[in-house]
């Protein structure tokens, strides 16, 4: 049998990829294909025709096949479908035994007066951007009219062009086909924020040329004055070419096909948006995608169907998460909508379940979609649990089954089904530890290692033991108690009546923290300094070579230019490696200890202090500089984040503290993510509490909304001696609000549930009097500084371990160290 | 055997790193004031740092904590409790006329 020819139209994604399933599935073994591209290029990622700007390449590969021809800058003209032809631009005519129309679809630009001319533009093709990229240089705004996903795209274009934008949307939200109001509410206040000017139900009725540009006036007989206008307002099926062939048209234009994509005429397929099938449009790529599929099908002789597509999205539109499933306008009959809106931090999540609120209909989230990976799925089948704990921030702890591949420690690449089953075969935290080598990297799965086991164990009626060791059968919460209550002051005190030993690297931290919290004085006197690990007793934190890192603290990260000249002659005198912090402080590396006095010396006596960088304490309150120096602050950011950092210097925890303050919405000082994180409103401050970095992210939950600076400090001293009196041996305020529930602790902390409100501010009062900074103290007292030596019979000899090799204009320690194991 | 400090200036539950004859040696007097001698390297992380760990028990084993990496060593035996076959050198301590005396050993005590 001779060779047949397929004759696809258009080289955008779709026709592409009909292209490439051609060729994957075999059929170029019998069939030579032919490429028309209106395009000079081949063909490349549409969806991400934004990122074009920033530099990103967008082709998509080529494929290798030598039947396949390709020819690029010569569209079809013509369709002849009784001979069967295609005539293109160039006057080659192709004959075909099937033909493939993928010519996709235009831009819509709204028939007003003035739509077309210089400065005019769509948003289409890499050719549209090319043309709006120089048409940009030396201009200063831009208007977008469309507020919908490529509407917004082409806002992020302008944007990445230095042009002051506006979208107009002619409906009364945004992305008015995804969301709903409030997500389209949720979503104007992001896109606002980001410096996107946003016009709203706004008709645009004429544009005209002006002596600075254009000027677009509206139907409410507004006026904008702007350099230049792309329209983003929507798409069009590119039909014309099937039309003039004689192809029968949807009413509502596209090709009409049936649900194997063929069309009115013989052997004359249609794929993607230029087509209608089922009676729409599908204006996505991945319906494209599987039409192509069933038409290489069909070629193949199969009987492939098109039978709709979930047009469930979850894109990022400059830089902003929106995800939009399953019946998100709640359409079935009897739906129930659950909304969860934090206004102040821009998100907006919405549930749509059945009338008994069992079953899952669909969504819609706005600004954190996190979520949509674990929902989407969920569409249609049963709920099990509450669905308002799914959007909620997570009060009662709520948790999806994780999956049992699902890497638990990555350091050691230990799945959650590795861990269950050494679990089941030794019930006992410390032996899967062992077995499995499971949290003994780095130790941050080492929560959710103990939550498994325990898990598991009570699975088979045991139960997870709560000691904090084998010296002290109480969990550190308990322990605190335990203190607070009997007023016991020192550690030999605490063994004697309530363990067994001599202690270890667990108990003693743990009750050297809880002294300290409950006002223990200068922590390295006597009897407490031998509870304290290395950081703590050295007041520096051990490096992997043995030497110390140094923090001064820079309350708020404020520091003064005199300051940094001491900081900077000290980190040259002593050779110490210097970085900036991502808490906005400047940390020192490699000091030896006998040289830990002279440096903190210098330091205090330019008015610097211990930034604790070494305690489970209070780090840092971060903070952007707010409305003192920026345009857009509310609220002086800076001035909040030092007092708080005044406020609470020192304070001993049961792990490290991160603090943030923003002075916007813009959120610049990244509060959400600390464990207490406050963010500017424009009545006052917005409080969110128990957020995290690190191994488990978390984003804070909202916990007071637009309170002034009193009642703020008032609530974050209570919420922090509540987290101090009742959280387990390094637990981090994350964990501890999920296993707490954010209701209780605002109970506690607000209402005052527990009666318990003056303790914590009689904890918090004595804490603020009889703060001191530790450098300091030592300093001054000749004991104390007389640890600081290395070799306690030779004190004028350093540490000759400790080796040093330039790199980048700095040192770093000699490595590899002997090691002997 | 030389003398290295006065007994008197250790203090209790907390290890010193001490300068015996050109090596580094971590001596550790326990809360009920038994001595120990042993090496300040620590075999794990290869850093001269075991003087900064916590002194403990476990079990009725005295203990020293190496601070880098946590792991506990038996200070009568050298052996790390935590890995297999990493052992510390453990060296001879005596008091004598107020002054503490050690004695460097050769090799760590493995059981042969």
């Amino acid at each position: 049998m001779s060779r047949r020819t397929l004759v696809v139209v258009g080289h955008g994604m779709v026709g592409h990829r009909v292209v490439e399933v051609a060729v994957a599935r075999g059929l170029t073994a019998e069939w030579d294909v032919v490429v028309h591209a209106e395009e000079g290029v081949h063909a490349y990622d549409r969806v991400a025709l934004s990122s074009w700007f920033a530099g990103t390449a967008l082709g998509l590969p080529a494929v290798n096949d030598p039947a396949v021809d390709l020819r690029l800058g010569d569209p079809v003209v013509s369709v002849d479908t009784e001979v069967r032809t295609v005539t293109s631009a160039s006057g080659l005519v192709t004959p075909y035994d099937a033909l493939v129309l993928a010519t996709g679809s235009t831009p819509f630009v709204p028939p007003i007066p003035g739509s077309t001319g210089p400065g005019r533009f769509v948003y289409r093709t890499v050719e549209d951007l090319e043309a709006i990229k120089a048409f940009s240089v030396g201009k200063t705004t831009g208007a977008v009219v469309g507020g919908g996903l490529l509407g917004l795209e082409a806002a992020q274009a302008l944007q990445t062009l230095g042009l002051a934008t506006t979208v107009v949307e002619f409906a009364p939200r945004l992305m008015p086909v995804q969301v709903d109001p409030g997500g389209g509410e949720a979503l104007r206040r992001l896109v606002e924020a980001l410096g996107v000017e946003v016009r709203l139900g706004a008709s645009t009725q004429e544009i005209v040329d002006g002596p600075g540009g254009l000027r677009m006036s509206f139907a409410d007989g507004a006026d904008l004055d702007v350099d230049l206008v792309v329209f983003s307002a929507g798409i069009r099926p590119a039909d014309a070419l099937a039309r003039a062939a004689g192809l029968e048209v949807h009413e509502r234009g596209g090709v009409t096909v049936d649900p194997g994509c063929r069309t009115s005429a013989p052997d004359v397929y249609a794929v993607g948006e230029c087509a209608s099938a089922l009676g729409r449009c599908w204006g996505l790529v991945a319906p494209g995608y599987a039409m192509a599929e069933v038409v290489v099908d069909r070629l193949l002789g199969g009987a492939g169907t098109f039978e709709g597509a979930d047009l469930s999205t979850k894109l990022k539109c400059l830089g902003i998460d929106v995800a939009s499933f399953g019946d998100a306008f709640a359409t079935e009959p009897g739906a129930l909508e659950l909304v969860w809106a934090d206004p102040v931090a821009g998100v907006y999540k919405k549930l749509v379940v059945s009338d008994d609120a069992q079953r899952l209909l669909g969504g819609i989230l706005v600004g954190d979609a996190s979520a949509y990976a674990s929902l989407r799925p969920l569409v249609g089948s049963g709920l099990g649990v509450n669905p308002a704990e799914l959007i909620a921030p997570s009060s009662s702890g709520v948790q999806l089954e994780l999956p049992d591949d699902a890497q638990v420690c990555s350091c050691h690449a230990v799945t959650k089904a590795d861990l269950c089953a050494a679990a089941r075969a030794t019930p006992d935290v410390s032996a899967v530890k062992e077995c499995t080598k499971a949290g003994t990297g780095c130790g941050s799965c080492l929560n959710l290692v103990k939550a498994l086991v325990g898990k598991e164990m009570a699975a088979q009626g045991l139960t997870l033991s709560k000691a904090l060791c084998e010296h002290f059968t109480y969990s550190r919460s308990e322990l605190f108690e335990v203190v607070r209550v009997r007023g016991i002051r020192s550690w030999s005190q605490l063994l004697a009546e309530h363990g067994t030993g001599k202690g270890c690297d667990t108990c003693k931290p743990t009750a050297a923290s809880i002294l300290a919290s409950l006002g223990g004085g200068y922590v390295l006197d006597g009897e407490q300094g031998t509870l304290q690990d290395t950081n703590d007793h050295m007041l520096a934190n051990l490096q992997k070579d043995g030497s110390y890192s140094v923090v001064p603290r820079l309350p708020g990260g404020e520091v003064t230019p005199d300051q940094l000249l001491v900081i900077a002659q000290v980190a040259k005198d002593f050779d110490l490696y210097t970085k900036i912090t991502g808490g906005q402080r400047i940390d020192l590396f490699g000091a030896r200890v006998e040289q830990l006095p002279l440096i903190w010396q210098r330091l205090v006596d330019a008015g610097l202090e211990s930034g604790h960088a070494y305690g489970k304490s209070l780090r840092t309150v971060k903070s952007c500089v707010g409305q003192t120096w920026c345009r857009y602050g509310v609220q002086d950011s800076t001035s909040l984040a030092v007092l708080l950092e005044l406020r609470y210097r020192g304070l001993r925890a049961p792990h490290k503290l991160k603090l943030a303050v923003s002075g916007c919405a813009r959120e610049c000082a990244e509060a959400r993510s600390k464990d207490v994180g406050v963010i500017a409103t424009e009545n006052g401050w917005n409080l969110y509490v128990g957020g995290n970095g690190g191994f488990t992210p978390r984003h804070a939950d909202l916990f007071l909304t637009d309170v002034d600076t009193e009642t703020l400090v008032r609530t974050i001293d209570r919420f922090l001696m509540f987290y101090v009196f009742t959280a387990e041996r390094l637990q981090r305020t994350a964990p501890w609000v999920e296993a707490t529930g954010l209701e209780h602790i605002r109970d506690v902390v607000i209402a005052d549930s527990l009666g318990l409100c003056g303790d914590l501010d009689a904890a918090m009062e004595r804490h603020v009097e009889t703060y001191s900074d530790e450098w300091a103290d030592t300093l001054a007292d000749p004991e104390r500084l007389a640890r600081f030596v290395h070799f306690v019979n030779a004190p004028e000899i350093p540490d000759p371990s400790i080796r040093r090799v330039p790199e980048r204009g700095q040192s770093r320690p000699l490595l590899p160290l002997r090691v002997v194991r | 055997m030389s003398p290295v400090v006065p007994l008197a200036s250790l203090p209790f539950a907390r290890a010193v790193c001490v300068l015996v004859d050109g090596e580094q040696v971590a001596l550790v007097r326990t809360s009920d004031d038994t001595l120990y001698a042993v090496d300040n390297l620590d075999p794990v992380s290869g850093a001269m740092v075991m003087s900064r760990g916590i002194v403990g028990s476990r079990g009725d084993r005295d203990v020293l904590v190496s601070p880098m990496h946590k792991e506990a060593y038996d200070l009568g035996t050298g052996e790390c409790l935590d890995l297999p076959d990493v052992w510390l050198r453990v060296h001879q301590v005596q008091v004598r006329d107020g002054q503490v005396v050690v004695g460097l050993a050769q090799d760590v005590r493995r059981p042969a």
